[in-house]
């Protein structure tokens, strides 16, 4: 059973994942861009496959491409579960 | 007229240690890096190498060839700058099986917890040239780039095609060497299964005794350069790779020719190549691998290039201490054979007691004891042969 897809719930799970990826947990933010944390196209792959196995909510490349920011990332999870 | 090609840097992870020296030091003092029957690379710690995300990005045999190419790059005196335009500079890491470890473990993930869970970054890790890729991008090289796949000879394939590269003027230098890290229980089984590893845990090359080779892992990289360009920029040289012989047995998938004729005809190559004849030779790092078949076969080839010369030379092998390290072997054992000649001594093939009937070469038993090289150059023939019928040699000097 998937977790309930609630914002709170999201931003958990990523800024979870994040330091995993070598991203330092001081710098992580909504704000905060994947660039700016080195976070590239394969760790974003990883996430992906975090955010579905917890979530159930699939991101496809193209929805990876447009997000900058952690906070973008978090929206678009919310947004794909509506 | 070809140009002449230097070594610059080595850096080596072996079973001895992290480090070129410890695993020259290590060895010349007798010391095994092999315990319970493999040889691990017990002292290394990516984490002091390498950022977390370094570490996740890169399979075990990947983090060796990183480590052992920042070494060899810091002693070539490249850590800060490269001396040449970067799309001068080649990276070539040979493995034999790349990142196994990967492997076996995604498929684990796969058949346990199903397709969804296999991490996207199996394929770039477990990719043969993926220790390539990864040294090339470390250190911005941007010339030519690819990993030789040639089983226990692709270290020194390696090394040999980086020479040729830079001979050829398509490179002025070229970080090459081999890694490995092969230590997984599917291997283990596999080799195993083969009837190559060895009963007893013990590997004791050109011994009466030796039944078969004993696994290791770990990595070496060098720095080549072309000589007149390193000159140039008041490098330390180090040694240089004076001819490379590279045939194929075309006999059979795992055993060698049983009269070692395509090993043989590499050597001869090599010298040739070298313009040196089998007398200019004061050393021999052999492939000795401990089984039955390679170490009589090699001690033949020896016998058939190096003619009435080839008792008086010391032969010994480097996985008398470290066991076999498959694709790394040749550019560990140029390593070593580097380091030797630099320091006058005959490192010893650890364990060497029994001789067997036609065995009957100076394999340097037991303990190390000063080259005597009589006024000759220090020149050395470092052997690597894999399966599938590969042979490589360097013909290697020390400056």
């Amino acid at each position: 059973m998937a977790t309930a897809v609630t914002p709170e719930a999201v931003e958990k799970v990523v800024y979870d994942a994040l330091p995993q990826f070598g991203a330092d947990p001081s710098d992580i933010s909504r704000e905060a861009t994947f660039e700016d944390l080195d976070v590239d196209s394969l760790d974003l792959a990883e996430l992906s496959q975090i955010i579905e196995d917890e979530f159930g909510v699939q991101l496809k490349g193209d929805d990876v491409g447009q997000i900058k920011t952690v906070g973008d990332a978090i929206d678009l999870v919310v947004k794909r579960a509506e | 007229m070809k140009r002449e090609v230097v070594i610059t840097g080595l850096g080596a992870v072996t079973p001895l240690g992290v480090g070129a020296r410890t695993l020259h030091e290590r060895w010349i003092a007798g010391a095994s890096g092999i315990e319970d029957g493999e040889g691990v690379c017990t002292e290394f710690d990516p984490t002091d190498f390498l950022s977390v995300k370094e570490v996740r990005r890169a399979d075990r045999f990947t983090q060796f060839a990183l480590v052992a190419s920042d070494e060899a790059l810091a002693e070539a005196g490249w850590a800060d700058e490269l001396p040449y335009e970067a799309s001068r500079i080649g990276s070539i890491i040979g493995t034999g099986i790349g990142g196994i470890g990967t492997l076996t473990h995604n498929h684990q993930v796969l058949l346990e917890e199903g397709p969804k869970k296999v991490s996207p970054l199996s394929i770039p890790l477990m990719m043969g040239n993926a220790g390539s890729g990864a040294v090339a991008m470390r250190h911005k090289l941007k010339g030519p780039s690819f990993a030789p796949l040639s089983a226990c000879a692709a270290g020194a394939h390696a090394i040999g095609e980086a020479v040729g590269l830079i001979e050829s003027g398509r490179a002025d230098a070229v970080v090459a060497g081999g890694s490995e890290a092969s230590l997984v229980p599917l291997a283990r089984a596999a080799f195993a299964a083969l009837d190559a590893l060895s009963d007893s845990g013990i590997s004791r090359p050109f011994d009466a005794r030796r039944d078969g080779f004993v696994m290791g892992e770990g990595a070496a990289v060098l720095v080549i350069e072309d000589a007149e360009k390193a000159r140039e920029r008041g490098a330390n040289v180090l040694g240089y790779v004076r001819g490379y012989g590279a045939t194929t047995d075309a006999y059979h998938l795992t055993a060698p020719d049983k009269e070692g004729a395509g090993a043989a005809e590499a050597m001869r190559i090599a010298l040739a190549d070298a313009n040196l004849e089998p007398a200019d030779v004061v050393y021999i790092n052999a492939h000795g691998t401990s089984t039955p078949l390679n170490d009589r076969a090699e001690t033949k080839a020896l016998k058939t290039v190096l003619g009435d010369v080839a008792h008086m030379i010391p032969v010994s092998s480097t996985k008398s201490a470290i066991g076999h390290l498959l694709g790394a072997a040749g550019a560990v054992e140029t390593t070593a054979t580097i380091l030797a000649l630099r320091d006058r001594i005959a490192p010893p093939t650890l364990g060497y007691e029994e001789e067997e009937e036609g065995l009957d070469l100076d394999y340097v038993p037991g303990k190390a004891r000063p080259l005597e090289i009589d006024g000759k150059r220090p020149i050395a023939l470092s052997n690597a042969f894999g399966f599938g019928g590969h042979n490589a040699v360097l013909c290697l000097e020390a400056a």
